[in-house]
């Protein structure tokens, strides 16, 4: 069917989503407005990539602001969406585009050639780059390491500078 | 003898004379300024001053009057922290901070005006005589709050740089706030009768006179901007045109009875990013050393202004006034700060915490301008009285707040800024984050502070910038630069340990310089030896640390990055050299 009712969301998917990902209600819904708004095609996913609600909630997720009712809550249960390792990890992920829990030389330099602009030669992004892996590599291997990533970040404040308040 | 001929400009010489030296011997005991701030030794070197004048003479010392302050001793003060004001952290915490500037200035303002018409209702302290709109108007100035004095303290300990950049942002913006509401009392004071419409046509005018203010700093900024794009073969000049342009903006402001703060501030924040693009170095050391010096005398002259006046005919006491006046400061400000940092908090992700709040709160210390405000009200019979509880609501809140908020804040344990500044990994991450963020933001629909920030920058690049800058041929982005600035710091530490190494299975150094000037270019690829590996990581890591801050402390009597000569030495070798492209 290509009417709206059938991508219209159940109770029960919201339950889950919220189980899930932590967002409440009120977001929930919200955002699964955004997201209609952004599914042009109407057919439930974003893009050719076939992303649909979950995936893009499970994404979301990530960027959810800790809080501080939550940072003692559930020592047994599974790793909250938006921990801090988890939000590492997503940023890592993007990183590694070859998903080998590497990011290589070549990674890296992907990612610099689209954050740097186009005045810069290959051969001052090739030695940033060579910088970087450097700085960050502790094994020797010539590429970051999850662990190796985390440990460059460790100073940084990232629980902050990954979290947007989705204002309710 | 001709001393009448040359009289004005010989005290006054003298007395910053006089200034300068006791800072000098201030500065000898190591131990002395991390206990008593400057703005103390200075009032000090005022009350001897004033002893002197007065056993003398006999009679009280020259006071300043309305032009003098507004026109020449203020703005050297606002320009200077409003260059030294580092964009990024301001933008980024602009909400907050207009808050507690605008808000938490209304707030107080209203607060000590209306519990001190309170506290004159009382009969037996004999205070009926003062209306309300004085007491507003006494509130006015007395809210205007000064903690630079209290910003060396937070440089001594390294807090964490979020509420640095507050408690400066506060400062600057919120002198705006109170001489506009002065100003507006003052007016209301010379009219008969006051209607509504009046108060209305007030508000309005406070909106007006703000916005009014940012449109032409930034409109003198951007002609500045444009200015020193041509002066490059006339160098001597540069800093002149910064100078001129700022002081124009905030004359141009005053003259349209906009604030002249708020201009002064927008046209120093707006032009700074193209006019230290375009310059030469030694132009913008130049202009850093002079905004650092004027500032420092202007603020000097201020207090020893203070000190002398302390001592002579010009006080009315009245205990009651005096003690309620300094006891509802404390507690205005004390319950802004917390009634605001609780909005603030719901709002943002970044959340101020209650240390942070109680560092705010106590270290609202007046400063030079309320003192010159009170000496800048209008004759009525209870000036004096007001000028008293000026002066020591002044000093009580600099030799007691000043003095008592370092060992507090040390019992609190503030949250210490981190030691070092970002490697190139950590540069690259957090902008990758950032962009992430922004990139996220868009999904969500969320339009959060990446966005504007990113809407200005491509407006910046795509027009700004060639407009404005000189040479526009090679934009670089931060990181790039930052690199290069490593790499070379890097090879010129090398070199002088004399480590240069030049076999093959070593890891790469790289040496960017200029292409049309001889490279010293060693550059290996290769796999990486382990040892080899750890001894460079090891001499990276020991002098990576060293690496200047990138959000350079604001001190008002002294400039950024101060400390040891050979660094410095080795940062002006290589800025010089990017500078001579």
């Amino acid at each position: 069917m290509g009417s709206r009712a059938s991508t219209l969301l159940r109770d029960e998917e919201i339950e889950e989503i919220k189980k899930e990902t932590g967002f409440s209600h009120s977001q929930i819904t919200r955002l699964y407005s955004r997201f209609t708004s952004l599914d042009k095609g109407e057919n439930g996913t974003l893009r050719e990539d076939q992303v649909n609600f979950r995936g893009f909630m499970r994404t979301l997720a990530h960027f959810r602001p800790i809080e501080d009712n939550e940072k003692s809550k559930d020592q047994n249960g599974p790793e909250p969406l938006n921990s801090r390792s988890n939000k590492l990890h997503f940023a890592f992920r993007l990183y590694d585009l070859d998903k080998d829990d590497k990011i290589s030389r070549d990674e890296l330099l992907q990612v610099l050639r689209m954050m740097v602009g186009v005045n810069i030669s290959d051969e001052q992004l090739g030695s940033i780059a060579d910088r970087t892996i450097q700085e960050a590599d502790q094994d020797g291997d010539s590429a970051i390491s999850f662990t190796e990533f985390v440990k460059v970040l460790e100073k940084v404040d990232v629980e902050q500078k990954m979290s947007i308040r989705f204002l309710h | 003898m001709d001393y009448q001929h040359v009289q004005v400009p010989f005290e006054i010489t003298l007395w910053i004379m006089l200034a300068s030296l006791a800072k000098i011997a201030f500065h000898l005991y190591n131990k002395l300024p991390s206990v008593v701030p400057e703005s103390c030794l200075l009032i000090f070197v005022g009350l001897i001053m004033g002893g002197i004048i007065y056993g003398l003479n006999d009679k009280s010392p020259p006071v300043m009057d309305s032009d003098i302050f507004f026109l020449y001793l203020l703005p050297p003060i606002v320009l200077d922290a409003g260059y030294f004001m580092p964009s990024r952290p301001f933008f980024e915490n602009i909400g907050t901070i207009l808050l507690y500037a605008v808000v938490g200035t209304i707030w107080n303002v209203f607060g000590i005006g209306f519990s001190l018409y309170g506290i004159c209702q009382v009969k037996s302290f004999h205070l009926q005589d003062i209306s309300l709109l004085h007491n507003l108007l006494f509130g006015s100035l007395i809210a205007a709050v000064d903690p630079v004095a209290v910003l060396s303290v937070f440089e001594e300990i390294h807090v964490n740089e979020k509420l640095h950049i507050l408690v400066f942002g506060e400062s600057l913006l919120n002198d705006a706030v109170s001489v506009v509401l002065y100003k507006l009392f003052r007016s209301f004071c010379e009219m008969s009768t006051i209607k509504t419409v009046d108060v209305f046509a007030g508000i309005g005018k406070f909106f007006v006179v703000g916005i009014g203010g940012v449109l032409v700093g930034l409109l003198f900024g951007m002609i500045a901007a444009f200015t020193t794009r041509f002066t490059k073969n006339i160098r001597v000049i540069e800093p002149l045109f910064v100078f001129l342009y700022s002081y124009l903006s905030y004359l141009t402001a005053e003259m349209f009875h906009l604030s002249g703060i708020v201009a002064i501030i927008a046209c120093a924040m707006g032009m700074k990013r193209y006019v230290e693009a375009n310059i030469s170095l030694k132009s913008h050391t130049t202009i850093k050393y002079f905004l650092k010096m004027w500032s420092s005398v202007s603020d000097t002259l201020i207090f020893i202004f203070l000190g002398v006046s302390t001592i002579g005919d010009n006080h009315e006491w009245s205990w009651s006034y005096i003690c309620f006046t300094i006891i509802f400061c404390l507690i205005w400000r004390a319950l802004g700060v917390l009634v605001l940092t609780f909005f603030v908090n719901r709002l943002h992700v970044n959340t101020v915490t209650s240390k942070d709040q109680f560092i705010i709160a106590y270290g609202g210390l007046r400063g030079a301008i309320c003192f010159s405000l009170v000496f800048l009200l209008p004759e009525f019979p209870r000036k004096k009285l007001f000028i008293a509880a000026t002066t020591v609501v002044i000093l009580f809140t600099v030799f007691v707040q000043g003095m008592t908020i370092r060992p507090l804040v040390d019992l609190l344990d503030v949250k210490r800024k981190r030691e070092s500044a970002p490697t190139v990994g950590e540069q690259i991450h957090i902008r990758f984050l950032d962009h992430l963020l922004a990139g996220i933001e868009d999904i969500s629909g969320h339009w959060g502070q990446y966005y504007w920030k990113d809407k200005l920058e491509y407006f910046n690049s795509k027009y700004l910038q060639k407009f404005l800058l000189r040479e526009y041929d090679q934009p670089k982005s931060s990181i790039v630069l930052l690199y290069e600035k490593l790499e070379r710091k890097h090879a010129i530490e090398l070199v002088e340990a004399g480590q240069l190494i030049h076999e093959p299975s070593h890891t790469s150094l790289l040496v960017f310089v200029d292409s049309h000037r001889s490279t010293v270019v060693v550059k290996e690829s290769d796999s990486m030896n382990p040892d080899v590996l750890e001894n460079i990581q090891k001499i990276l890591s020991r002098n990576l640390y060293r690496i200047r801050r990138t959000v350079p402390a604001y001190n008002r009597h002294n400039l950024p990055g101060e400390s040891g000569t050979a660094e410095q030495a080795k940062e002006i070798l290589i800025l010089r050299h990017r500078s001579l492209r």
